[in-house]
């Protein structure tokens, strides 16, 4: 390895990935998150299951008690589409945005590119995404959905979604050690994504003047598209899978960018 | 050939706290004012061979960390360059990559990991780290339940075994007892034979004295001495029982 210049840190990730193999570290930085997380807890696993079970129970009792919506069949299955993907995308959003900060002692005295930190907390993530999506396909057998031929496009939505996520997460975590108040934002902008995510309303009772701009929110797509295919038995539109296509390698570049323009600062602001 | 190779680098910090509130951005992005700084290291050349060991001494402050951290990447010179040729493992800090809820076999793997194992060469190595560490007993009990000495103790181990070409160590050595610290200073005089090369920050004179072919002596970010260990050590360890005196 030679490093020279200004900028002496590792080139870059690409740089590093060529002089050395990081999959064994990744896979153990992911090891490690899913082990803390569920290492002296009493019901492990069983927390990804009930926390969106309780929110998908929440929320049937409300949209069909409450204010009732007689256009959608089997609201449990309806509304744990939408729960599973937003569920993911805010958990993994928020621990990404933080993982800088919390991985402080890595960051600051170990050699190794940085990062690896936000993409290993992203993949520790798709653990529980995993657990999530078997739930969500439980279900929808469950009430009376058959498997289809589109299903094989889930991994590449999830897929999709997860790249999203850790662009997105690449640029909160660098600023968030800048600026400690951008996780604040992030779990702000969270609260609100709930009611712009079509979680437990359809796509239908929105004015189609906005369909556009809903569909290019990555989150939207995913939810849309997850109904398509597991409650609908179609294929989602094309337009809705280039525009979460687009956004989401958009996203991830932008965020590589930044977080390598910012990363150089880490040590000296953590 | 030189394997590391530092041309007058320097490192400075603002003076001020960091900003942190989105107002003073824009205040000072609106009417710049100039901030005050220091240096925290100041035109530092180093030119270090195959098989040089290089201790570093100064007071607290000096910017021996801030060194370290610079040869290792972590941090961005200033000004000046920096070529360093070869694989680095550096032990800055104890345990920066423990985590105390895991077992210590695996912080074992987690450290061999993060200092560029493979998996294969991990598992290879496993036996020998956990002997070297004389942990065996404590092996699969969380990490918590270690005092700072038998983590030291683990850490280390993991660390001798990649046998990088590069191993800068800040002050970590002496946390551990008599015996482990002659085992360690045994296995780095080793690496050193090897044509390995190293950089230790320490107060340990007569650590620095068995280990060290050269020596740079730094206060307030300004090399006051560089030279031959002995020279440098005996100048520095001068000044000190001048002023307790």
């Amino acid at each position: 390895m030679v490093r020279s210049g200004l900028g002496p840190e590792h080139h870059g990730f690409f740089f590093a990935m060529r002089y050395r193999n990081y999959g064994f570290l990744l896979g153990n930085l992911v090891l490690r998150d899913f082990r803390i997380r569920y290492r002296n807890m009493s019901l492990g696993v069983f927390w990804s299951l009930l926390n969106p079970l309780v929110m998908m129970a929440v929320l049937t009792f409300v949209f069909t008690k409450i204010f009732p919506n007689p256009s959608i069949r089997n609201f449990s299955a309806f509304v744990l589409c939408g729960i599973v993907p937003f569920n993911f995308f805010s958990v993994a959003w928020v621990s990404g945005t933080l993982c800088i900060y919390s991985n402080s002692r890595l960051v600051k005295k170990v050699v190794l590119p940085r990062e690896i930190v936000p993409v290993s907390t992203a993949l520790a993530n798709c653990i529980h995404l995993l657990i999530q999506i078997a739930l969500l396909l439980t279900v929808v057998l469950w009430v009376g959905n058959k498997v289809n031929g589109y299903w094989l496009l889930l991994p590449v939505i999830f897929g999709l979604e997860v790249v999203f996520v850790c662009g997105l997460s690449m640029i909160t975590a660098a600023l968030d050690v800048y600026f400690r108040d951008t996780r604040y934002v992030v779990e702000s902008a969270n609260t609100v994504l709930f009611w712009l995510v079509p979680i437990f309303y359809p796509l239908d009772i929105i004015p189609t003047r906005y369909h556009a701009i809903y569909q290019y929110n990555p989150i939207a797509a995913v939810v849309l598209a997850c109904r398509n295919i597991l409650l609908d038995a179609s294929a989602p539109p094309p337009t809705l899978l280039y525009k979460l296509f687009f956004v989401s390698v958009l996203s991830f570049v932008v965020g590589w960018l930044v977080f390598r323009r910012l990363k150089r600062g880490f040590a000296d602001y953590l | 050939m030189s394997v590391i190779r530092l041309e007058s680098v320097s490192k400075t910090y603002s003076r001020r706290a960091p900003r942190q509130f989105l107002r003073s951005y824009l205040f000072s992005w609106l009417r710049p004012v100039p901030h005050e700084r220091y240096y925290a290291l100041k035109a530092v050349s180093l030119d270090l061979r195959e098989g040089d060991c290089l201790g570093v001494l100064g007071p607290n402050g000096a910017g021996k960390s801030t060194l370290l951290s610079l040869v290792a990447g972590l941090s961005w010179p200033d000004a000046g360059k920096i070529d360093v040729h070869g694989q680095v493992a550096a032990l800055l800090e104890l345990g920066s990559g423990f985590h105390p809820d895991l077992t210590g076999a695996e912080n074992v793997f987690l450290n061999a990991a993060l200092l560029g194992f493979t998996r294969r060469r991990t598992l290879e190595k496993f036996d020998e780290i956990v002997d070297f560490s004389g942990m065996r007993d404590f092996v699969y009990e969380p990490l918590r339940t270690y005092s700072a000495g038998m983590m030291l103790r683990l850490a280390f181990s993991v660390a001798m075994a990649v046998e990088p070409d590069i191993l800068l160590i800040d002050e970590v050595l002496a946390v551990g007892d008599q015996a482990f610290q002659a085992k360690c200073i045994g296995k780095i005089l080793a690496l050193k034979r090897a044509g390995r090369v190293l950089i230790c920050a320490s107060h340990d004179m007569d650590a620095l004295r068995q280990l060290s072919t050269r020596a740079i002596w730094l206060d307030h970010g300004v090399v006051l001495r560089e030279g031959p260990a002995g020279e440098v050590i005996d100048a520095y360890a001068a000044t000190l029982s001048g002023n307790s005196a």
